[in-house]
C-alpha cells in the first residue's frame, strides 16, 4: 500500500507550478511544447507515455493557477480518440470538448467537438457555435447548431469510463482551486491587522480556516484515489470518481465562501481574483452533476443489492 | 502510488483474517466497546491470546518485544480488527501511550520492568494527565510532587481516566516546582496504583457507563526511580505520550467507522430510507472513504519520511463529527424505534449506545476546538491566538 506520488510525479507538479507561476496564460501551443497535452499519448504518436496520475498533476496544477485552456475538456475525451487524432492534441493542433448536454463548456478555443448520436461518440462536423454570456469568464458555456455527425470516433460503450474520468479530472481540478483560495486566506489572516492583531489570530477566523482545510484534504484524498482507480481500471472507479466529484467541489466551493468572508469588503469587489476562482468552483459544482445528485447516485449504489 | 496490498501485506491480511475467524470466542464477537471493554477475565485472556499470536505491539523494536513491522501492518491489523467486531488488547494504555514514552525516555530498568508486561497484559496502565483544573489547557497542572530524600510525596486529584479502575500502573504528570508556572517545573512519573493513598473513583457518563474515573492522591509516596526523563522537564515527556495517543488512533478510528457505515447500509435495506435519508447515507460513505484515503496519504508519508504527514492531524477531528452525525442518522432510521434502549431496541441498543457514546467523541484525547486551533496554527501556519 502506497498512496504518495512518485518522485517523478512530484518533479511534474513543482515544474508544473513554477512554469505557471510566471506564464498564468499559456496558449494551447505552449501547453503543447511543454508535453502536457500528450502525457497519456503512446509515444509512438509523439507523446509521454504516461497515464492519469500525470494527468490528474497538471490538471490540479492548471485548476490553481485557474489556466483559461480547453484541457481538461480535451484530456476528459482523450483515450476515446484514434491513436492519430491523440497525436494531434499531443502535437498542440487540435483540442477537443464532447458535449454531454445543450450546455458545451470551453467552446470558446476547442478546435474540435464531439458528440453522442445511437451507439457511437461521432465527431460534429459542419456545425455553428454560439457563446452564451457565462458566469465563469475563464470557461464560458456555448451551444452548437446544425452540422452532422463525422467520423465515428468510438463506441457509445465507452460513455461510462469517460464520465468517470470527467468526474475525476473535475474532482483534481477543484482541488487546485480550493487550495489555492485557502493560500489567499492564510496571507490575508496573517497580515490584516485589525483591534491591534492579525485577524488569523482570532479563532472566528481561524477554525473556520482549519475547517476549510480538513475538507479539502478529504476531497484531494478522494480525488487521488479516483484518480488511482482510473489509472487502474479499478472495479470501485465508477464510485470513487463520483465520491470525489461531490466531495472536492463542495470543498472548492466552501473554500471560496469562507476565503471572501475572511477578506471582507476587498473579497467582494470585481477586482480581487477571489471571484474568478468562485465562478470557476461553482462551474465545477454545475457539470455534469451537482455534489448531491452524486451523493443520491451512491448512496443508489450502496443500497442496491450487491452493493459495497 | 499503489492503493492495494503489497503481496506480504496482503498475507499479513489473510493470516490476521483466519487468526480472528478461528480464535476469536464468540461472546466477543461484535463487541460493543465502552465500558464492556473492562469486562477483565474475557478481554484479559482475549489480550493475552493477542499477544502470544504477535499481535501485541505490531509496530514496538523487535529488541523491546515487539513486531517491528511498519505502520502498514498496523493499520491492517485494527482494519480486519474491526471487520471482525474483536475488542481490542487491554492495554490501550500501555500499548499506546505508555509504551512508547518508556522507549523514548525510560531507564533500561523502567523499561525491563514494564514493557514485556504490558504486551502479555500482565499491566494494566492508565494515564493521569487531566484535572478538573487542567482540562485543555493541560500546562495548568496542579496536582504536586514533592521531593523527599528518595521518594516523592504526591498530593492532588485527576480527572477522566479511562481504566484506572483495573489499572496496574498510571502515568502521571505532576507540578514538582511548587513556584513554577505553565510547562516549567512538570514531573512525569510511573505510578503503583496500589500505593497507599491512592483512590479510584468512576464517572457515570450519559451511556450510563461507567468507563472513566477519577483517581485521588493523598502523601502517596512514589520513589524517585520511577521518573521518567527529569525532574522538571515533564512537559517535554508528556508531549511524546500525546503525539503517540494521536499516532496510532488514526487507523483504530477509521476501521470502526467503516463498520459503521456498513451497518448504517444494512439498517436502511432493512427499515427504509426516504431520498434525503439517502443522500445522507450517501455522504457518511463518501466521507469515511476520504478520512480513509487521507490516513493512508499520513500512512505513506510517516513510511517514506518518518513523520506523519499533515494530513494525519484532521483524522480525529473529522472522524468524531462523521461518527456523531452517522450515528444519529441511525436513529433518525429507526423511527420511533429509537427511544427504545438495550434489549427493548432493535439490535441490542447497539445503535442508542453508539450515538450517545459518539458525544465524547468531539472531547476525548483532544477536544475539537483545541484540534482546529492546532490545525490553524500548526499545519496553516496562522498566529497563535493567545
Amino acid at each position: 500500500m502506497d498512496a504518495a506520488f512518485t518522485a517523478e510525479q512530484d518533479e511534474l507538479r513543482s515544474q508544473a507550478r513554477s512554469y505557471l507561476a510566471g506564464n498564468p496564460s499559456p496558449s494551447w501551443s505552449d501547453l503543447a511544447d511543454l508535453g502536457w497535452t500528450g502525457v497519456s499519448v503512446s509515444e509512438e504518436h509523439g507523446g509521454a507515455g504516461l497515464g492519469f496520475l500525470e494527468e490528474g498533476v497538471l490538471i490540479e496544477e492548471l485548476g490553481r493557477a485557474l489556466v483559461h485552456a480547453p484541457f481538461l475538456s480535451t484530456l476528459a475525451l482523450l483515450p476515446a480518440l484514434p491513436a492519430e487524432l491523440q497525436g494531434e492534441v499531443a502535437a498542440g493542433r487540435e483540442s477537443w470538448v464532447l458535449a454531454l448536454g445543450p450546455l458545451v463548456p470551453d467552446l470558446d478555443s476547442v478546435s474540435r467537438v464531439a458528440i453522442v448520436g445511437g451507439d457511437g461518440i461521432y465527431e460534429l462536423v459542419g456545425f455553428d457555435r454560439e457563446l452564451l454570456a457565462s458566469s465563469d469568464e475563464t470557461r464560458p458555456l456555448g451551444v452548437v447548431s446544425g452540422g452532422e455527425p463525422g467520423p465515428l470516433l468510438a463506441s457509445s460503450e465507452r460513455l461510462p469510463g469517460l464520465r468517470t474520468r470527467l468526474l475525476a479530472a473535475l474532482a483534481l481540478e477543484a482541488t487546485g482551486v480550493g487550495a489555492h483560495v485557502l493560500e489567499l486566506s492564510i496571507g490575508y489572516a496573517k497580515e490584516r491587522m485589525q483591534f491591534g492583531r492579525p485577524i488569523g489570530s482570532y479563532q472566528a477566523i481561524a477554525h473556520p480556516l482549519a475547517d476549510v482545510y480538513v475538507q479539502l484534504e478529504l476531497g484531494r484524498s478522494l480525488a487521488y484515489w479516483a484518480a488511482w482507480c482510473v489509472t487502474t481500471d479499478d472495479p470501485q472507479a465508477a464510485l470513487a470518481a463520483a465520491g470525489a466529484k461531490s466531495a472536492a467541489a463542495e470543498a472548492a466551493v466552501f473554500a471560496c465562501e469562507r476565503a471572501i468572508q475572511t477578506h471582507g469588503g476587498i473579497g467582494f469587489t470585481w477586482e480581487h481574483p477571489l471571484h474568478r476562482y468562485y465562478k470557476r468552483a461553482l462551474g465545477i459544482q454545475s457539470w455534469e452533476a451537482s455534489s448531491g445528485q452524486l451523493r443520491a447516485e451512491v448512496a443508489q449504489s450502496l443500497l442496491s443489492e450487491g452493493g459495497a | 502510488m499503489n492503493l492495494r496490498d503489497s503481496p506480504e501485506e496482503a498475507a499479513f491480511r489473510d493470516e490476521v483474517r483466519t487468526f480472528f475467524a478461528e480464535r476469536l470466542p464468540d461472546e466477543l464477537r461484535d463487541h460493543r466497546g465502552g465500558e464492556a471493554r473492562y469486562d477483565t477475565g474475557a478481554i484479559r485472556d482475549w489480550s493475552r491470546t493477542l499477544h502470544e499470536a504477535g499481535y501485541a505491539g505490531l509496530t514496538w523494536p523487535i529488541a523491546y518485544g515487539g513486531g517491528g513491522r511498519r505502520p502498514s501492518f498496523q493499520a491492517i491489523y485494527f482494519e480486519e480488527e474491526a471487520l471482525a467486531g474483536a475488542p481490542g488488547h487491554i492495554g490501550v494504555i500501555g500499548l499506546g501511550m505508555a509504551g512508547p514514552t518508556l522507549m523514548a525516555f525510560g531507564s533500561d530498568a523502567q523499561q525491563g520492568r514494564h514493557l514485556a508486561r504490558i504486551l502479555s497484559a500482565e499491566e494494566i496502565w492508565c494515564q493521569g494527565f487531566s484535572e478538573p483544573g487542567a482540562g485543555s489547557d493541560l500546562a495548568a497542572v496542579r496536582t504536586s510532587a514533592r521531593q523527599e530524600d528518595d521518594v516523592l510525596v504526591v498530593d492532588g486529584q485527576k480527572v477522566w481516566s479511562s481504566f484506572a479502575h483495573i489499572a496496574d500502573f498510571c502515568i502521571l504528570l505532576t507540578r514538582s516546582d511548587p513556584d513554577s508556572t505553565r510547562h516549567e517545573g512538570l514531573t512525569y512519573m510511573i505510578v503503583d496504583m496500589r500505593s497507599p493513598g491512592v483512590e479510584v473513583r468512576p464517572l457515570r457518563q450519559i451511556t450510563g457507563e461507567a468507563e472513566f474515573n477519577e483517581i485521588f492522591f493523598s502523601g502517596v509516596e512514589v520513589p524517585a526511580e520511577n521518573v521518567l526523563g527529569e525532574i522538571g522537564g515533564g512537559w517535554q515527556v508528556a508531549m511524546t505520550t500525546l503525539l503517540h495517543e494521536r499516532g496510532t488512533l488514526g487507523f483504530a478510528l477509521v476501521a470502526r467507522l467503516e463498520v459503521a457505515v456498513r451497518r448504517l447500509i444494512e439498517l436502511a435495506r432493512d427499515r427504509g430510507a426516504t431520498a434525503a435519508q439517502r443522500e445522507a447515507i450517501g455522504r457518511e460513505w463518501i466521507e469515511l472513504q476520504g478520512v480513509k484515503h487521507a490516513a493512508y496519504r499520513s500512512l505513506s508519508a510517516l513510511e517514506r519520511k518518518g513523520i506523519p504527514g499533515p494530513e494525519g492531524s484532521i483524522l480525529k477531528l473529522h472522524w468524531s463529527e462523521a461518527n456523531q452525525r452517522l450515528t444519529k442518522l441511525a436513529l433518525e432510521l429507526l423511527g420511533p424505534d429509537g427511544g427504545l434502549d438495550g434489549g427493548s431496541a432493535p439490535y441490542g441498543g447497539w445503535w442508542q449506545h453508539q450515538q450517545l457514546r459518539s458525544r465524547g467523541n468531539t472531547i476525548e484525547a483532544g477536544t475539537s476546538e483545541v484540534l482546529r486551533s492546532i490545525v490553524a496554527e500548526r499545519v496553516l501556519g496562522l498566529p497563535r491566538s493567545r
